[in-house]
């Protein structure tokens, strides 16, 4: 690894992954480095074009890091990552995908990840996509996200794209069998002209599963966000999906709900605010000795932690 | 010494602040009282700068601040407390009482400075200031952050304004505190006559114009006066 993927590396990982205990690097299209432990396995799909990721019943602590850089301008990188999760295991899996372009190709990465959560499982999802390089090629993430979850399971996803990136295209899709929970929070910070488009689509079809989405992003300059959430309700089931938008400049977000109640038990919710930054909340901060700068930068910092 | 001179303030075509006058000394607790609407809380947005005057002339210490912004006063020794505590998302109570503070300071400090409101849990230093928070404990966290601050002209908007009886009275030892110990000017906007007790100085406000000014002895017979009136 050369000095540029180390760096993007610690952007989306930020930490030394090659001393990780179970990982796969993944560096333009190619695997260029994996270790597995006797709990956790990762093996390559036979097509070559993503790995499987087997985390045996029971395990307990397990983390696993499976970053992807990307430093080929023009390069179309697609990627099918499956995860099998057995039944009463609790693990976190650290994602990421960073892009490095100084020349004038686009670089895409397209990462389709599915999650297999067997019964009474749970898993931690963390996900940062971030881009860098003075080309004028276009650094593009298209991640997709399926997850199956099993009676009992739970799972909670944290998706952080600050900067960099020109254009995101993110697709979550679930469905919940009974008493299983997802969690889902997304921070998005967008600049210049970038675009970032977020679609979720939860079915909670068993009795008692519960999703809780939050969704806070700021839209600057010129840039452009687009939050859709469709959530269906089948049967008892409870839903909060809660999207939270600051503008500045002459940044733009568009929000689309959509809670689809199926059943006279389903308890679906859905809020959503856009706006830009409350005077109130400046001037207090401004009372406190910030200038109004320092003060919108607390603001966002504390929005998006 | 903060001295205002002939300050109008007008919105809508209606005369907020009609031409007032006022020198305030230090080492004074002064209390701002009036009806709803004779425009205490704008008289004292405009000392802060969060309201810019029409007319007239902000004086401190010698020095014209009519035109600095609310942080430059800030920097020069001014506090205010909102009568609305305002909400965020992300910040907790140990941030906001750091940016407060203007230096790094530690849990114990901060914890401290959370006692002089009456809150002693150090669980309170992790919550996030939004509306998890009852209406009482943010108008304590809001006084905290005027008070981490140690500032030199403190002002607060109607501190009693939307919190419990038991929050009143804590409240009200933290005015007791203060009036004993600050050495700098103290302006408090309140309708409760135990504050009112503390005042060195009454300032009573009408449609805008400031219809008296006295020490505590020969203005409350005056306020009780008109605050009979009020629904006549």
């Amino acid at each position: 690894m050369n000095e540029v993927d180390k760096k993007l590396l610690h952007e989306i990982i930020s930490d030394d992954v090659e001393n990780k205990e179970v990982y796969n690097i993944r560096k333009n299209g190619q695997c260029i480095g994996r270790k597995s432990n006797p709990y956790i396995n990762i093996v390559s799909k036979e097509d070559g074009k993503g790995i499987d990721v087997y985390v045996k019943e029971n395990t307990l602590f397990g983390i696993v890091h499976i970053p992807v850089i990307i430093t080929e301008s023009g390069l179309t990188d697609v990627v099918y990552n499956d995860f099998h999760i057995g039944r009463n295991s609790n693990i976190v899996i650290i994602s990421g995908c960073g892009v490095h372009n100084d020349h004038n190709k686009n670089s895409i990465h397209d990462g389709i990840h599915r999650f297999y959560i067997e019964e009474n499982a749970k898993v931690k999802y963390v996900e940062k996509h971030y881009g860098e390089g003075v080309g004028t090629g276009k650094k593009i993430l298209n991640p997709v996200t399926e997850i199956y979850m099993k009676p009992s399971s739970h799972m909670t996803i944290d998706t952080v794209q600050i900067k960099g990136v020109d254009s995101a295209k993110r697709k979550t899709y679930a469905k919940l069998e009974e008493n299983s929970t997802l969690v889902i929070t997304e921070k998005i910070m967008t600049h210049g002209k970038q675009k970032a488009m977020t679609d979720f689509k939860v079915k909670l079809k068993g009795k008692n599963a519960s999703t809780h989405v939050t969704s806070r992003s700021v839209a600057t300059e010129e840039s452009y966000q687009e939050f859709s959430s469709n959530v269906i309700g089948k049967t008892k089931c409870y839903a909060h999906v809660e999207c939270d938008a600051i503008l500045k400049d002459h940044g733009r977000v568009k929000a689309i709900p959509e809670i689809y109640a199926k059943d006279v038990e389903a308890n679906l919710i859905h809020e959503a605010a856009i706006g830009k930054i409350a005077g109130e909340q400046l001037m207090k901060l401004m009372s406190l000795g910030l200038t109004e700068k320092e003060a919108e930068e607390v603001i966002i910092q504390g929005f998006l932690k | 010494m903060l001295e205002l001179k002939d300050i109008c303030f007008e919105r809508n075509n209606k005369k907020i602040l009609d031409h007032i006058n006022l020198v305030l000394d230090k080492n004074k607790f002064y209390v701002i009282t009036g009806p709803n609407g004779s425009g205490k809380s704008t008289l004292v947005k405009i000392i802060m700068g969060i309201e810019k005057p029409d007319s007239g002339q902000i004086i401190f210490e010698g020095k014209d601040i009519t035109h600095l912004s609310v942080n430059e006063r800030a920097k020069l020794g001014f506090g205010f407390a909102f009568q609305q505590p305002v909400l965020f998302k992300g910040i907790t109570v140990f941030d906001l009482l750091k940016i407060a503070h203007g230096k790094e300071i530690h849990e114990e400090e901060a914890l401290n400075l959370l006692k002089k409101v009456g809150m002693t849990s150090k669980d309170y230093l992790k919550r996030e200031i939004n509306r998890s928070l009852s209406g009482g404990e943010l108008k304590r966290i809001e006084i905290a952050t005027v008070l981490a601050r140690n500032p030199y002209v403190t002002i607060f908007d109607e501190p009693e304004a939307g919190i419990d009886l038991w929050s009143f009275q804590s409240l009200t030892e933290v005015f007791r505190n203060i009036e004993s110990t600050s050495h700098g000017i103290t302006l408090v906007i309140s309708h409760q006559e135990r504050i009112l007790n503390l005042a060195d100085q009454i300032i009573l406000l009408e449609k805008g114009k400031m219809k008296q000014m006295g020490d505590h002895k020969e203005m409350m017979q005056t306020i009780l006066k008109e605050s009979n009136k009020v629904g006549d």
